[in-house]
């Protein structure tokens, strides 16, 4: 046991569940997140495994038609809304973007509570919702199904999913507010970390795109309610109209899932080839050009809905040219590796794969954004492969990874780096097992939300099951030895990767103040040629250059 | 299990091999850059490892060239596969003008198909090889879709409107019809046949009484038209109160606020259900609501019988549609 | 937050470098915050804009149940909520005597609640006229359901907008709390400017509202 008295960090300084409970320190507001969204993904999780499990047999052998209806519903629900869209953002962009801009905390430290509340409620409200019956209208509550003919939880779930929106809206707002005016001095713009870029651009859709899924959501609820006549054509209403609005926040929600990993990759990537990124401003701004395009894009899921021909022809080329931006992402990471000094260290292995694994996912995307190509593959496995690469393969990829890098600073623990690079191989091959076999399934034809399938279909879903137990155990894995780590890893210094930014200037874990004095920034991002750390030996930082 | 799998899916319209040409062709793409990424990854992996705790990358960070090649290279894939695409999707929207109807109904959870002839089946479709094919289809409750993967045909299929595809069998066989809009508690069973078979053997088929009623369609139509009245306004003298239906389908059409629409199949179905949406220029807004009254199935018939009224071959001025009091 | 009767000061949170900073950042959160509201209420005219155009004539004829006087007069009482919120918002600036700053916010309390409640009278009348979409819905007149779809886009619409009016009505009466402790002056007077940004917000949501419902098409 330590005899040496121990540095007061965030951590230790305070206790007791009101300083958690009542905390504004973004750090510990962050954990809160990282508890709960934890939480909610295993409850996602064990929804997937039960789908999976039943689509092992052509037939429903496993459960009935509307529990299946229900599971399928409901994973997508948790998955995206209280899982995928807060991840990186509440956990890691709360942790570490004051860090990174040498401030002491957020704009609105209170809101930022007011947001962690906010996400409860919306989440238990929810979780009520699916224990006292669940929902069955798919995530993407389509009218009329939803108004008129589904017989299950819809309102008690759409107010669920309404008040979680709010978190999203009060996490962007924070974010922007941050960035505009609490900079450090001498950190200009164009310093700014990525991954800083990322989170702004991603806050950026949040503020817009959100609240019109507010006010659908709450339409939905009321014609429900109330039997409007907004949505339903037997009311008069328009179900084009929901889609449209629908999607209008729903596909530039997806840019609100990547763009915060890929702030991640460029953090990792970098940091692991110890080099500056390759193509800072091409990177910068390709995630706000991602955030503008991701805007002009939502047609794209509805070509064969009865929408104008026309309308048709401008969603799928500004689809193609909303993966031009990612596609220079890829690019400039990639060359970031050459004549780099490359660690294979399990954080880089994460982001590699990240790059790989999106590489291919995005590239669906294109096969999606194809008019006469799309008619055969919308509403089937191609596209669930499709979105699954991007957000499994993708985000969670990158969420690992962002944890496993920032782990020893937001913990002061180190985590056992071979397993964790055991952990990282069997989530790569297990989700290639699990996905993959969907783009066949789905070219073959076999729809989407399918209960029951021909039997022709059945190899490809053994396969995919089977990658189901090998990815889950792949993420039981990190939960294990990660939440080990926090008693008995090996302490961890203050920039155990030697990487550039702001937030390795702070001892593992961090005071509650973050910087006893706000920092003057002198260089550019990622400036390896002169930024004064490196690898530490034993825990001594060695001035260079 | 093993006996029936595949890797792709039969090729079984015109439109298949050009659908999946163009999924070639992408594929291709996609594994060409999957190779170079992740060939590039592993190579720069192994070949720049970190020798020494210290060491350093190099200064290199940025091309203006490299960025704009590539920028350039996938934005010129991204538009030929944004036109090829276009393409198919336009060749998809416009049915040949000799393909044959036929009328589509779905409900939860069931297809119901209906031949003009007269034939009507319940989760199967009989059609002709090398003829095309034109759907017209509604649904009676929620958004339902109408998917042929053989045909690698789709189109959602919406209440209260009408929505087309159309198909060109090109093999005879027995293919998969699935509905792939989630529709509620049985949407995986709303499954079905489509059963393509050689000219010869659908003729025959087509005559054939088994099953129900073998009234033509549009003769049904016209019984129904008797017998809710319609004749008693649109009659071709001068106590017509509403306006001749002669010619009508596919013309352009004065509306009272001024406004002109085509007489498209919607228009038809929309007149008939809600008349005052579309009061015509010249008209009282006399006609009662049929809603409720007769079924989808029942609308498709007074559409086809309407749509078989050929214009008066004296009238004056037959292009256009003029209220009674202008003759 | 401690009383703080004697300083008129701002207390820079200990996050916040100087209160140049702080009262940089609280403008901008606040601007950020109208941005979403600007979308949420979007979402609602899109719905209004597209039904309008499709069915100009049934939603012409429904206009014309409301009242267009109690919309004019509310239309006015809200314009003039905006001038006496301006006016004490100014009077903060100027560092004026707290009573002054106290009554503009009273006045505009007051008008607004003067909107709210003659909102509520119309929203009694239109229940009262069977005119309030759902199960006790009625309407004479052939185009009933675009009727109906009309009056769920206007309960829709105006009912979002009376309850930011609420919320606006509360956070009149807190500042109004703040004000009777001297909290407000030259130094610091960002919640009242704030509020003010709001309370204009709503007051041009209404703006557009008032003609698009009430105006367009009637007859």
């Amino acid at each position: 046991m330590d005899i040496v008295e121990r540095r007061p960090d965030y951590l230790n300084a305070d206790y007791g569940v009101r300083s958690w409970l009542l905390t504004t320190d973004h750090k510990r507001i962050a954990l809160l997140y990282l508890v709960s969204i934890t939480v909610m993904f295993v409850i996602g999780g064990l929804f997937a495994a039960a789908i999976r499990l039943e689509l092992l047999t052509p037939r429903g052998d496993v459960v009935q038609a509307d529990t299946y209806n229900k599971l399928f519903t409901m994973h997508g629900i948790v998955m995206i809304f209280f899982f995928l869209i807060p991840s990186i953002p509440a956990v890691l962009g709360n942790f570490l973007l004051p860090m990174m801009i040498g401030a002491r905390d957020l704009a609105f430290p209170r809101l930022n509570l007011l947001s962690w509340y906010v996400y409860l409620v919306g989440a238990l409200f929810t979780l009520w919702a699916m224990i006292t019956g669940g929902v069955d209208t798919g995530w993407t509550f389509y009218t009329p199904y939803s108004t008129a003919a589904a017989t299950t939880k819809v309102i008690p779930t759409a107010v669920g999913v309404f008040i979680t929106g709010f978190s999203s809206i009060l996490t962007g707002l924070n974010f922007i507010v941050t960035v505009h005016t609490m900079r450090a001095p001498g950190l200009t713009w164009f310093r700014l970390p990525l991954f800083v870029w990322a989170h702004y651009a991603m806050s950026l859709i949040a503020i817009l795109g959100t609240p019109v899924l507010t006010i659908t959501i709450a339409l939905v609820g009321l014609e429900r309610l109330l039997h409007l006549g907004i949505f339903d054509p037997a009311l008069g209403g328009d179900p084009l109209l929901f889609q449209h609005l629908f999607w209008f926040y729903s596909h530039p929600a997806v840019y609100i899932m990547i763009l915060p990993a890929m702030g991640v990759i460029s953090e990792v990537v970098t940091c692991f080839s110890r080099k500056r990124i390759f193509g800072y401003a091409f990177i910068a701004s390709s995630s706000l050009l991602i955030a503008f395009l991701g805007f002009l894009v939502w047609g794209h899921h509805m070509y064969v809905s009865g929408q104008s021909m026309y309308a048709g022809l401008v969603f799928s080329f500004l689809s193609f040219a909303v993966a031009m931006p990612s596609a220079v992402k890829v690019f400039n990471w990639t060359a970031t590796l050459y004549k780099g000094s490359i660690a294979w260290d399990s954080p880089m292995l994460y982001a590699l794969g990240f790059i790989g694994l999106f590489t291919l996912g995005g590239l669906t995307g294109i096969y999606l954004a194809a008019l006469g190509l799309d008619v055969h593959v919308h509403d089937t496995y191609f596209v669930v492969a499709h979105f699954h690469y991007i957000m499994v393969g993708g985000a969670i990829m990158g969420y690992l990874g962002g944890l496993h890098f920032w782990w020893p600073k937001i913990t002061g623990r180190m985590y056992p780096e071979g397993l964790a690079k055991v952990a990282g191989i069997i989530v790569f091959l297990g989700f290639n097992l699990t996905f993959f076999p969907q783009f066949i399934l789905g070219y073959l034809g076999m729809p989407r939300r399918y209960h029951v399938y021909p039997d022709e279909f059945q190899v490809l879903n053994v396969l995919s099951t089977a990658g189901t137990s090998i990815l889950g155990f792949g993420y039981l894995l990190p939960l294990l030895y990660l939440t080990w780590s926090l008693r008995y890893g090996p302490k961890a210094a203050a920039n155990p990767w030697g990487a550039a930014g702001l937030e390795w200037q702070t001892p593992s874990p961090p005071p509650t103040e973050n910087f006893s004095e706000t920092p003057r920034v002198i260089h550019e991002a990622y400036d390896y040629e002169h930024e004064i750390t490196i690898r530490p030996q034993e825990g001594v930082e060695v001035p260079v250059g | 299990m093993l006996e029936k799998f595949h890797l792709f899916p039969e090729q079984a319209s015109t439109v298949a091999p050009r659908v999946d040409a163009l999924f070639y062709f992408l594929i291709a793409v996609s594994v060409f850059f999957v190779l170079l990424i992740a060939g590039l990854i592993l190579y720069f992996m192994v070949k720049y490892r970190r020798r020494r705790p210290d060491e350093r990358g190099s200064a290199l960070h940025g091309s203006l060239a490299l960025e704009v090649v590539w920028t350039a290279i996938p934005f010129a894939i991204a538009l030929v596969a944004f036109f090829w695409g276009a393409s198919i999707y336009a060749a998809l929207q416009r049915p040949p003008d000799d393909a044959l109807e036929v009328h589509v109904v779905g409900k939860q959870w069931m297809w119901k198909m209906q031949h003009m002839e007269g034939r009507r089946e319940i989760n199967t479709l009989h059609v002709p090889v090398h003829q095309p094919i034109k759907l017209t289809m509604t649904s009676e409750d929620v958004i339902h879709s109408f998917y042929v993967p053989a045909f690698r045909i789709k189109q959602d299929v919406l209440p209260g409107r009408y929505t087309s595809a159309w198909f060109e069998a090109t093999q005879p066989g027995e293919y998969h019809l699935f509905c792939t809009e989630y529709c509620g508690t049985l949407h995986s069973g709303m499954i079905g046949k489509v059963i393509a078979m050689d000219q010869a053997a659908f003729g025959a088929w087509l005559g054939g009484t088994e099953g129900d009623a073998t009234v033509p369609v549009a003769e049904a139509g016209e019984r129904i038209f008797a017998d809710l009245g319609c004749p008693s306004c649109h009659r071709p003298d001068a106590l017509a109160r509403g306006p001749s239906l002669d010619g009508l389908a596919g013309r352009e059409v004065r509306l009272a606020d001024g406004a002109a629409v085509v007489a498209d199949d919607d228009y038809l179905r929309e007149s008939i259900l809600y008349p005052r949406a579309k009061v015509v220029a010249g008209y009282e807004p006399l006609m009662p609501l049929y809603q409720g009254l007769i079924s989808e199935e029942q609308v498709l018939q007074l559409v086809r019988y309407i749509k078989s009224l050929a214009p008066e071959p004296d009238r004056e001025g037959a292009g256009e549609l003029r209220p009674r009091s202008a003759r | 937050m401690a009383d703080r009767a004697h300083s008129a000061a701002a207390h820079v949170a200990h996050h916040f470098d100087d209160a140049e900073q702080q009262h940089g950042a609280a403008a901008l959160g606040m601007w950020v915050f109208l941005v979403t509201e600007v979308m949420l209420f979007g979402g609602m005219f899109t719905a209004y804009v597209v039904y309008r155009s499709l069915f100009p004539d049934a939603f012409g004829h429904a206009s014309s149940h409301l009242d267009v006087r109690l919309g004019t007069i509310n239309t006015a009482v809200l314009i003039c909520s905006s001038l006496t919120m301006a006016l004490a918002v100014h009077a903060a600036q100027i560092g004026a005597d707290r009573r002054r700053i106290i009554a503009w916010l009273v006045a505009t309390l007051l008008l607004g609640t003067t909107f709210l409640g003659i909102k509520a009278y119309e929203y009694a009348h239109k229940i009262h006229q069977g005119l309030a979409p759902g199960p006790a819905f009625t309407y004479a007149g052939a185009d009933a359901r675009q009727a109906e779809l009309f009056f769920s886009i206007y309960f829709a619409m105006t009912g979002t907008h009376a309850f930011h009016m609420v919320i606006g009505a509360g956070v009149l009466t807190w500042l109004i709390v703040q004000a009777r402790r001297g909290r407000f002056g030259r130094a610091y007077y960002t919640p009242v400017e704030l509020g003010g940004l709001y309370w204009h917000f709503v007051d041009i949501a209404w703006i557009f509202l008032f003609p698009l419902l009430y105006l367009i098409g009637r007859h």
